[in-house]
């Protein structure tokens, strides 16, 4: 069980391969670090921009 | 309801024993830390959005994070290499700290756009920043802790790094015995004890409020102190 799921997220992710890196003069990324970096950005503006739901029953 | 022959907090020694040294401790301890400060049942109106909620996340990741490792210590490198719950449990202790400083540096993000040091909660900003600073510590240790080709080639890396900042005569990466050391006691407890430090602040000088409801003082307007029930965010 455990292996066959293993497998099975390995063939979507190789992780067996070398890293990608992206160059940009002397700046160079690894695409997983910037991937990283992109999620949070993300996630930050969703925290702020999206609605938060309390419940009812709050004095506010 | 308060009427004079309520009985005094429990806190509250025997008139006899006011000057006893543990009352004193009690007293100062009961003063700096009050305990209806401490756990909440409402928090302030203001904090209803997401934003407030990476601490938290932070705090347990960072559970997660010290479970985990607690595991892998007891068991040791050949089970977190060999074993297939040796392994899960190695992965659960590198995606946790992945989550850890995913959710902190949001968190981080969140306070420095609204200046969270304002109102004198300067030692709740720093107390952050030096957790920061030694979680980095304790995620590059951990790198060099792992026992595999990976560590070694990171270690042999960090070290002209290190050395050009001048630290390597005493924190000399390629000793994998002190690095061990540094990662799973010395760096650990230091973020361990500044968490705990930086929510004691947190909790004893409040959430800072946002700049529009914020006094000039960095306290928080009366219309903003309206509670809504539950935990943080």
């Amino acid at each position: 069980m455990f292996a066959s799921i293993s497998l099975a997220l390995g063939a979507i992710f190789n992780l067996m391969g070398s890293g990608h890196y992206i160059h940009w003069g002397f700046v160079q990324i690894s695409v997983a670090n910037l991937l990283v970096i992109v999620l949070m950005v993300v996630t930050f503006f969703a925290a702020i921009l999206i609605p938060f739901r309390h419940k009812s029953g709050g004095k506010s | 309801m308060t009427t004079t022959h309520d009985a005094p907090p429990a806190y509250e020694p025997l008139p006899e024993d006011a000057d006893l040294w543990t009352a004193k401790i009690r007293r100062k301890l009961v003063r700096a830390l009050p305990p209806d400060r401490m756990v909440p049942d409402r928090q302030p109106a203001y904090l209803s959005s997401w934003i407030y909620i990476f601490g938290a996340l932070t705090m347990s990741a960072l559970a997660v994070v010290i479970i985990t490792g607690t595991l892998l210590a007891l068991e040791g490198p050949a089970w977190w290499h060999l074993s297939t719950v040796g392994l899960f449990v190695n992965s659960l202790h590198l995606w946790s700290v992945e989550l850890f400083f995913f959710f902190m540096v949001i968190h981080l993000w969140g306070k420095f756009f609204m200046a969270a040091w304002r109102g004198n909660r300067t030692l709740t900003w720093m107390t952050g920043v030096i957790t920061f600073m030694a979680s980095i510590g304790a995620g590059l240790t951990g790198y060099l802790s792992q026992t595999n080709f990976e560590s070694q080639w990171i270690a042999t890396q960090a070290k002209d790094g290190i050395n050009a900042i001048g630290a390597g005569a005493f924190f000399n990466v390629l000793n994998f015995g002190q690095m061990l050391m540094w990662h799973i006691m010395i760096l650990p407890l230091a973020v361990v004890a500044l968490t705990v430090l930086h929510i004691l602040l947190v909790r004893t000088k409040g959430i800072v409020p946002p700049f529009e409801i914020a006094s000039p003082e960095g306290g928080a307007h009366a219309d903003a102190t309206a509670e809504t029930a539950g935990g943080e965010g």
